[in-house]
């Protein structure tokens, strides 16, 4: 049986006006199941996005072959592939991306204004159901610069599962966040794809965030490879190549002393090296000192 | 249907949102709706007011005019019974129920405090107070029951009733004929559509005939003309042939027939008007969809981010389309109706009696094809206006757009 999502050597590149291609992605494998919830770790320029949008439908690999429900997306037209996007995907973005002008319950409702007919005409009683689902329940009518930044990002995840996707792309979501805030939207996020079966492909730069997913990948230089992150809930970061307990971190890269920082509350398990292609240095976690 | 339905709603929505340049967009396009809708109008209320006046000149469209004369000079009474008689055994042959006699003439009338005048008198049949639409301002015009009455009944004007001093609801009377008169009362006012200072009378020919006869030789005398209202497509036989058998009913006497169609024409104004002012209207829905384009340009630039994110919703390509060329087209549609309805307050309101010099008795109502014409303008200027933002928003690549 073959998974929900597949990239099967997927390469994206794009040719720059000095007529030298650039290669965002490499020979990207990732197959993702009903349910899982997969994260992508790496560096701003790394092609994270581009791997969100090629798997969110708004992007198409330039070699390789992507496989929905078993189904190469090259066989689809523009047009079907339009409508699954909608139907089978849900977007979560860094900045929110609320529709300006709009109530919080009119911005649920957006996505529902292209559903085929039953979603369509009971849109307004859906979207204030995953509003309430959300903990929104009482802040229908209020304008989005109203609402504080967790509030708008819980808008977001209303509106991306208003439709009840399969997937959820999750871009960036706790990025604009402080790190209680992002991590209870991290909860409800999680909390809700469960509660859905819906698969949730997490794209991040926060080490904290990778590491509640089932499988954590590192795209670097657009090669994507798995890494583990131990036991999910682990605050690590990467020195090096080596995921560190932060907890146990007393010196930065460069070996200057770091101040003490909160230890998490799970005790450290010793973490799984990398492997050799994830060698790389990450450097920009988001908790810390 | 959802996909209709999804598509007006979400037009209707960004409408509403965006409602402040939208007002500001549509201001001119419901002007020059007004503008359009109001000047069809008001060409169709001109047209009327025209061709009632033709009506009062010459009688209904088509009045044949048939007139008796002798070539000798004036006649007598006998060739004025003459012609009546011919008159009515031509009317019953051909079942023409629409006619009536005229007499220009003259008779002695003695008002109240004072001598005896002779006054230009008209004598008529009831129906010519319908076929030539003359306008009653106070009392009645005559009925069939009038000419069957025992005194002659008058309908005067203003100079007349002055000189009567009463109104007609007083029922006031009058003296007709110098030598054995009869007394004649004034059943109603008549608007003659000018000042005329000399008092003039309109009776029924029959009632003229009877108590005081109908040759004048002092006012030109001659035969009465018989006006006959005949259907258009009939009027060029039927003139022919009561021609032909007036001439061989009066021998001796010279027999003309014509009709009023020539005057109907003198007064169309529905052609060079008409064209003049949907060309002002044309032009001012033009510069109304250039504001309206200029202004959709900028917001779709505006919205290339909520584009993106609509797309990601699965908004199609050909929705994007369709919605943004909607927004548009909803927006001029309502503000066509706005330009219609701010069309019909105008024309309704609009002192029609001096603006067309006359009152105008059967009112046409605000055209249909008026209010049409004005909202398949605004619709087509809505659908040519949002179709450059319609293509430039499906040209928006999605990850830029999301980006932006």
């Amino acid at each position: 049986m073959s998974a929900l999502l597949e990239l099967t050597g997927v390469t994206r590149s794009v040719l720059l006006p000095d007529d030298r291609r650039l290669h965002i992605l490499r020979g990207v494998d990732l197959a993702v199941d009903t349910g899982e919830h997969v994260s992508v770790v790496g560096r701003s320029g790394t092609g994270k996005s581009t791997l969100l949008n090629i798997l969110g439908l708004l992007d198409s690999p330039t070699e390789g072959q992507y496989l929905l429900d078993g189904v190469p997306i090259g066989r689809l037209s523009s047009r079907t592939r339009t409508k699954r996007r909608g139907r089978d995907f849900g977007f979560v973005f860094q900045q929110f991306n609320l529709l300006p002008g709009r109530t919080a319950l009119e911005n649920v409702v957006a996505p529902l204004m292209y559903a085929p007919g039953r979603q369509f005409w009971r849109r307004t009683s859906l979207a204030a159901a995953m509003l309430e689902r959300v903990g929104l329940g009482d802040r229908l009518e209020t304008m989005p610069e109203k609402l504080s930044g967790g509030e708008q990002q819980r808008v977001a995840i209303a509106r991306a599962l208003v439709r009840g996707p399969r997937v959820i792309l999750a871009d960036e979501p706790t990025g604009a966040l402080d790190v209680e805030t992002g991590a209870s939207v991290m909860d409800l996020l999680d909390e809700v794809a469960a509660d859905t079966g819906a698969a949730l492909v997490t794209i991040t730069h926060d080490l904290s965030v990778a590491a509640r997913a089932q499988r954590c990948y590192r795209l670097a230089d657009g090669v994507l490879v798995p890494v583990s992150l131990g036991e999910p809930g682990r605050v690590t970061e990467w020195v090096g190549d080596v995921p560190v307990d932060l907890a146990e971190r007393t010196h930065d890269a460069s070996g200057r002393s770091l101040p003490p920082v909160l230890a998490p509350s799970v005790p450290a398990a010793p973490p799984a090296a990398a492997p050799d292609a994830a060698r790389t240095e990450v450097t920009s976690p988001v908790v810390g000192p | 249907m959802t996909g209709l339905v999804s598509t007006v709603v979400e037009a209707w929505q960004e409408l509403r949102i965006h409602r402040l340049r939208v007002l500001l967009a549509l201001v001119g396009v419901a002007v020059a709706v007004t503008a359009i809708t109001g000047v069809t109008a008001a060409v169709a209320m001109l047209k009327q007011a025209f061709a009632e006046q033709t009506d009062r000149q010459s009688g209904r469209q088509v009045t044949l005019m048939v007139s008796a004369w002798s070539m000798t000079g004036a006649t007598t009474e006998e060739d004025n019974a003459r012609v009546d008689a011919a008159y009515a055994e031509t009317l019953a042959r051909y079942g023409l129920t629409w006619s009536t006699r005229d007499l220009w003439t003259g008779a002695p009338i003695r008002f109240p405090g004072s001598g005896v005048q002779d006054i230009g008198v008209r004598a008529v049949d009831p129906a010519a107070g319908v076929l030539q639409r003359i306008p009653i301002t106070e009392g009645r015009w005559f009925t069939a029951a009038d000419a069957q009455a025992y005194a002659p009944t008058l309908v005067v004007n203003e100079a007349f009733l002055d000189r009567v001093g009463a109104r007609v609801a007083d029922h006031p009377t009058v003296l007709l004929g110098r030598t054995d008169p009869v007394r004649a009362t004034v059943i109603g006012v008549m608007d003659e559509g000018y000042e005329n200072p000399e008092p003039f009378a309109m009776v029924l020919y029959d009632q003229l005939a009877h108590w005081y006869g109908t040759a004048n030789p002092a006012w030109g005398g001659g035969p009465p003309t018989l006006s006959v209202w005949v259907p258009a497509d009939m009027a060029d036989e039927l003139g022919a042939r009561i021609s032909r058998d007036m001439a061989a009913a009066v021998p001796g006497l010279q027999v003309d027939v014509s009709d009023n169609r020539g005057w109907g024409e003198t007064f169309d104004i529905d052609g060079a008007a008409r064209w003049v002012g949907i060309g002002v209207g044309a032009f001012a829905l033009l510069l109304g969809g250039l504001g309206l384009v200029n202004i959709a340009l900028v917001t779709v630039r505006y919205r290339i981010r909520e584009i993106g994110i609509r797309r990601s919703f699965g908004a199609t390509s050909g929705r994007v389309f369709f919605g943004v060329l909607m927004e548009s087209v909803v927006a001029t549609v309502v503000a066509g109706a706005v330009g219609v309805v701010l069309a019909v307050a105008i024309i309704k309101s609009v002192p029609v009696d001096r603006v067309f010099g006359g009152a105008i008795q059967e009112m046409p109502p605000f055209p249909v094809s008026a209010a049409l014409v004005g909202m398949a303008a605004a619709t087509g200027v809505g659908a040519l206006a949002g179709l450059i933002p319609a293509v430039v928003a499906v040209r928006v690549k999605v990850i830029d757009a999301i980006r932006y």
